[in-house]
């Protein structure tokens, strides 16, 4: 009680004050709109439909088996099956979705839908300045679906383990087509 | 032509006469002490009137800065302070009280204007620096300030022994284990 | 540089000769009210932000910076904000003692600057007793508090009012217990005699200012925790910091009247803070002869910033005090303490100033109290708690 711990306190204050002016350790603090944190591996906010290539449309990995609609727990994603088939990454014919629509006022971004994705299509984006002036909550295909790069970009070591993954599939189907020739009609 | 000290004069009598009547006639007990408190401000002002510094600061000091607060503190802890709606606020002998208040009135106003002092011319307002007052509070009035301290020591004394008192006669429950200060380093277990 | 020096009483002479000789004196006391008015507001504007600033820095952020450069136009902000907010009167509540309590608050404390030597030749009332009118001007505030919390109609305000009155009565005594050595030293109670007794140089380059006696500098101590309880400051705001857990005196005051609340509230920080710099620091002297080129009313400005920057600093150190801690501390600690100081200045006095011994004697005097008190002070108990009432 004889003040020694008062004045302990006090130097350290004193430090904090001096040191806010040339020590960044000493104020932390980062001014939102001009400065933002740096961002991190895991963040997740909304979910995203991945394609590969240039085109969003013929590069959407996207097959419309609906196990992410069916497993979401707030029932916010909609998907209608088209009737045509296009090739996947692997060469067979897949189906794709007509309409995907995701109700992102339901969306509690748990990210269920992209672990339960087979075919790792569907990933959790990053984006968390999403106020707008106008109701429109519920996001389309055309919104939703964004490349492969940009998925490198915000989550690096998920993509490329991804990217490790789609390489290896790619790479038995094509051993395996050597191995076995499809025989030529002749 | 009335001067402007008689002006003022005046005017500060009025005020702490009209605040003293408030202070008497008001329904709620809180607003009759708060214009109590403005009458000692008025009393404190006409003792800056004549010059009595030391008196007019101490009054200031010692009776809005404490007694007034005691005031409400009495008031408000004993809750003397309702309003209770049917009872009217005079007492029913109040004719007595003004005919008391009349005669001493009268008693106190013969004794003044009558006494000899006023015959003799106003004396030139006394300088009192408070050096004076002190030096003569410590030789010429030295014992009655002494008593006074006593008194006052005896007051505070008192008090304390009578709050004191009020707690130790509670009972206390047979349940409570009795109270014992902390070890240094025992966790203190409050249950 | 005398002129720089007397600069403000020459502008006053001027600027009141302008007027008719009848009603010179009136014009002078206006301009002076105005001058101290213009100078106490803007420096309440400024400790405003550049107390919240300092805090921000001394906890690892930034302060308000977003209002003008640095956010040095908060306080217009803050100020516009309070004036346009609704006034909200409880529909309960005593209309009059409601109005009347922020006024009551805030007048005495803007009369307490009439006293202050803010420079040579500066203080507005040159009276035979500044002291003890500051004092009497400060005790008269607290019928405010009481006016505030009773008004309400509110239980939490009323027992918010009745802490806040506890606290600002327990810690006038060793205010003024600790102002009392001082007025011993200087043989008067009025302040410009007081600063005139701490003129001139010990050992030629030590100035004699009451706080580097021992006696001084426990006085001064003493004075400025006592100061910081007077006007509710951390680590002695249980009453400002109870408003926003429960409630305190100032729940039902809103918009401007909150505003005057606490324009008292650092006025009076302002006046007492101006006092101890009167009575311990030398008030306007300078503290070597190779500076008294500044002018005098500089150098009250920076002991003035100075023992703010302190207040600013101890708050943002200190966790808040509970009330049974607060008043224990006044009573069993600051008191005893004050009145072993006031024991030990006549001490000082008693021998002469040659004397190297006066020093030892004094020091050891005072130390062995401080040590002993601050040994055996609990602050508060750590038996388990008995509810006399409650069965």
């Amino acid at each position: 009680m004889l003040g020694r711990g008062i004045l302990r306190g006090l130097i350290e204050t004193w430090r904090n004050f001096q040191g806010s002016y040339y020590d960044p350790a000493r104020l932390t603090t980062v001014q939102y709109p001009e400065e933002k944190l740096p961002p991190q591996e895991n963040a997740r906010t909304i979910p995203f439909l991945v394609y590969d290539g240039e085109d969003p449309l013929a590069g959407l990995r996207c097959t419309a088996c609906s196990i992410c609609a069916v497993e979401c727990p707030a029932h916010c994603i909609e998907i209608v099956k088209d009737t045509a088939k296009k090739p996947d990454y692997l060469g067979k014919m897949q189906f794709h979705p007509k309409v995907f629509n995701i109700e992102m006022a339901v969306c509690m971004e748990c990210g269920v839908c992209a672990e339960v994705c087979p075919f790792d299509s569907i990933k959790m984006d990053r984006v968390f300045e999403l106020s707008s002036d106008d109701r429109r909550m519920v996001l389309q295909k055309s919104d939703l679906a964004k490349s492969n790069d940009y998925f490198r970009k915000i989550h690096p070591a998920e993509a490329a383990a991804v990217d490790a993954a789609r390489a290896e599939e790619q790479r038995k189907a094509q051993a395996k087509k050597d191995a076995s020739p499809v025989p030529v009609a002749s | 032509m009335v001067m402007p000290n008689e002006i003022a004069f005046y005017l500060i009598a009025a005020f702490t006469v009209a605040f003293a009547v408030a202070a008497m006639t008001l329904r709620r007990l809180v607003h009759c002490a708060l214009c109590a408190a403005a009458a000692f401000a008025g009393l404190a002002m006409i003792y800056l009137k004549l010059d009595a510094e030391f008196v007019g600061f101490a009054q200031l000091l010692v009776y809005v800065g404490a007694i007034a607060i005691l005031i409400v503190f009495a008031v408000l802890l004993t809750r003397g302070d309702e309003v209770r709606p049917g009872h009217s606020q005079s007492s029913p002998s109040w004719m007595a009280g003004v005919a008391v208040a009349v005669l001493v009135l009268a008693g106190m106003a013969m004794a003044l204007l009558l006494s000899p002092s006023l015959q003799r011319p106003a004396p030139s307002a006394a300088v009192a620096p408070v050096k004076k007052i002190g030096e003569e509070l410590m030789t010429r009035y030295v014992l009655p300030l002494e008593m006074v301290g006593v008194l006052l020591t005896g007051a505070l004394l008192g008090a304390v022994v009578i709050a004191m008192r009020e707690e130790s006669e509670v009972k206390r429950p047979a349940r409570w284990p009795a109270p014992r200060r902390a070890e240094p380093g025992e966790a203190i277990n409050l249950r | 540089m005398n002129a720089l020096d007397q600069i403000f009483v020459s502008t006053e002479h001027w600027l009141a000769g302008l007027a008719p000789a009848s009603v010179r004196p009136l014009v002078a006391m206006l301009l002076i009210i105005a001058g101290l008015m213009a100078v106490f507001g803007t420096c309440f504007a400024l400790t405003t932000i550049l107390e919240r600033k300092t805090l921000g820095r001394m906890q690892n952020r930034f302060g308000p910076n977003r209002v003008g450069p640095f956010g040095l136009f908060q306080p217009v902000a803050d100020g516009i904000k309070m004036l346009i907010k609704e006034d909200i009167v409880p529909f309960s509540a005593d209309k009059a003692v409601h109005f009347l309590a922020p006024l009551a608050l805030t007048v005495p404390v803007w009369l307490a600057f009439a006293v202050l030597p803010f420079g040579r030749n500066m203080s507005a009332i040159e009276l035979d007793a500044g002291i003890l009118f500051f004092f009497a001007i400060g005790s008269a505030s607290e019928l405010a508090v009481f006016m505030a919390g009773w008004s309400s109609q509110n239980k939490y305000s009323l027992v918010g009012a009745m802490r806040a009155i506890a606290q600002m009565i327990s810690y006038e005594v060793p205010l003024v217990l600790a102002g009392v050595p001082v007025l011993m030293a200087a043989g008067s109670l009025s302040l410009p005699d007081i600063v005139q007794a701490q003129s001139g140089f010990a050992l030629g380059w030590v100035p004699r200012w009451f706080a580097f006696t021992p006696w001084g500098l426990a006085g001064f101590a003493v004075f400025f925790i006592a100061a910081a309880a007077e006007s509710n400051r951390c680590p002695f705001d249980l009453p400002e910091g109870e408003s926003e857990l429960i409630a305190g005196y100032l729940t039902e005051y809103s918009g401007f009247k909150y505003a005057l609340f606490f324009l008292g509230e650092y006025l009076g920080l302002f006046a007492v803070t101006g006092l101890a710099v009167t009575l311990f620091l030398g008030g306007w002297q300078a503290p070597a002869r190779w500076l008294e080129w500044f002018p005098s009313w500089g150098w009250f400005t920076v002991k003035f910033s100075a023992l703010i920057f302190l207040f600013i600093w101890i708050r943002a150190t200190l966790p808040r005090l509970r009330m049974d801690q607060l008043l224990n501390f006044a009573w069993k600690f600051l008191v005893p303490l004050a009145l072993i100081n006031l024991f030990v200045a006549a001490v000082w006095w008693k021998f002469p100033a040659a004397m190297a011994i006066r020093w030892l004697l004094c020091a050891g005097l005072l130390a062995v109290p401080y040590v002993w008190l601050g040994r055996h002070w609990r602050g508060g108990t750590t038996e388990l708690r008995r509810y006399g009432y409650a069965e």
